[in-house]
């Protein structure tokens, strides 16, 4: 699966269980601030990301995460290695 | 089916009740034991006779692999739990000099860490379904304190803050987390602390008499009903009025 696949798919998941608006979401956008995500909403994000993309996200690379841009490249690089 | 339940410890006593009276109210039953299939198996058929649906499901609640297991076999036949019950509990009573460490981690581990390992296991689906219930059976021992009872009281108190916290936590996901907290009720577990014991409480409690299961149970339906959907956070006693 490439990048693009992997952005368009995570878009779907943020529209699709967060309820996030498609237009608000760019690589840069931090979910707390930007995308008026709570704290269980990104662990919502990465129980998602976990069942859809078959990938296993430990807390402590959980915690790491703040922006889409971020949860992009963390998936792709659970998927390569 | 109305929703999917699971009951723990609901072999007999106030959890054996607590099933019957959700699958009264229409909902799937999930009956948990620990030790005897039989009595299990007595609950599941007296609630298919009802025609209502049901499974006994083995589990050691305290154990974590164990619940991981119950939840899965539940999820498989009867659906992802969208009400769950937290009923197991276990008394090693003794005055805390003579309490050992056994009778004190035994206690924690069926009462209190059953509740935190059933509930984690419970929310990931409930918080994506956006609905769920998790009522969790305290006793007043645990608001009160009881003398003998220091393990008891303390898992008991513990499930309390526990279910606040959570009650919190998940609160914006459509989840409501309560408690029913019982006083002296005639079961099994109380009927060893003597007639003497019972006869004293019954003088204490408002309603001069000591409680039913069923009336435990109908706590539980109305916290796992519609009705409720705005009450979470709360512990519900149901103790006649002895802890007033």
């Amino acid at each position: 699966m490439d990048r693009t696949e992997i952005e368009s798919k995570l878009v779907d998941l943020l529209v699709d269980e967060l309820g996030i608006e498609r237009d608000a979401i760019t690589p840069d956008a931090k979910f707390e601030e930007d995308l008026d995500v709570d704290s269980l909403g990104v662990v919502e994000l990465l129980m998602a990301l976990e069942d859809n993309f078959g990938v296993k996200i430990p807390d402590e690379e959980a915690e790491q995460i703040t922006t889409v841009g971020e949860a992009i490249d963390l998936v792709e690089t659970k998927l390569n290695s | 089916m109305k929703r999917v339940a699971l009951v723990t410890g609901a072999s007999r006593g106030i959890g054996k009740a607590i099933a019957l009276r959700l699958a009264a109210d229409g909902h799937g039953v999930a009956v948990n034991y620990t030790a005897n299939a039989e009595a299990a198996d007595r609950v599941v058929d007296e609630i298919r006779a009802g025609g209502g649906t049901a499974i006994a499901v083995r589990a050691d609640v305290g154990d974590s692999a164990a619940v991981a297991d119950m939840f899965e076999t539940v999820e498989d036949t009867l659906g992802r739990v969208e009400v769950l019950v937290n009923n197991a509990g276990i008394t090693r009573d003794g005055l805390l000099l003579r309490m050992g460490p056994d009778d004190w981690n035994s206690v924690i581990e069926t009462n209190l860490t059953s509740v935190y390992l059933c509930t984690r296991a419970a929310m990931r689906s409930m918080v994506r379904a956006r609905w769920g219930r998790v009522i969790s059976v305290s006793s007043i021992s645990g608001i009160s304190g009881n003398p003998g009872q220091a393990n008891y009281a303390a898992s008991k108190a513990g499930i309390i803050g526990f279910s606040k916290s959570i009650a919190r936590e998940v609160g914006s996901r459509g989840i409501t987390v309560n408690v029913v907290a019982p006083g002296f009720i005639e079961t099994d577990m109380t009927e060893g602390l003597g007639d003497e014991t019972a006869r004293l409480v019954a003088e204490q409690a408002a309603l001069a008499r000591l409680g039913r299961p069923e009336e435990v149970a109908a706590a539980v339906g109305y916290l796992a009903s519609d009705d409720a959907a705005y009450v979470t956070g709360q512990t519900l006693v149901v103790d006649g009025g002895l802890a007033l």
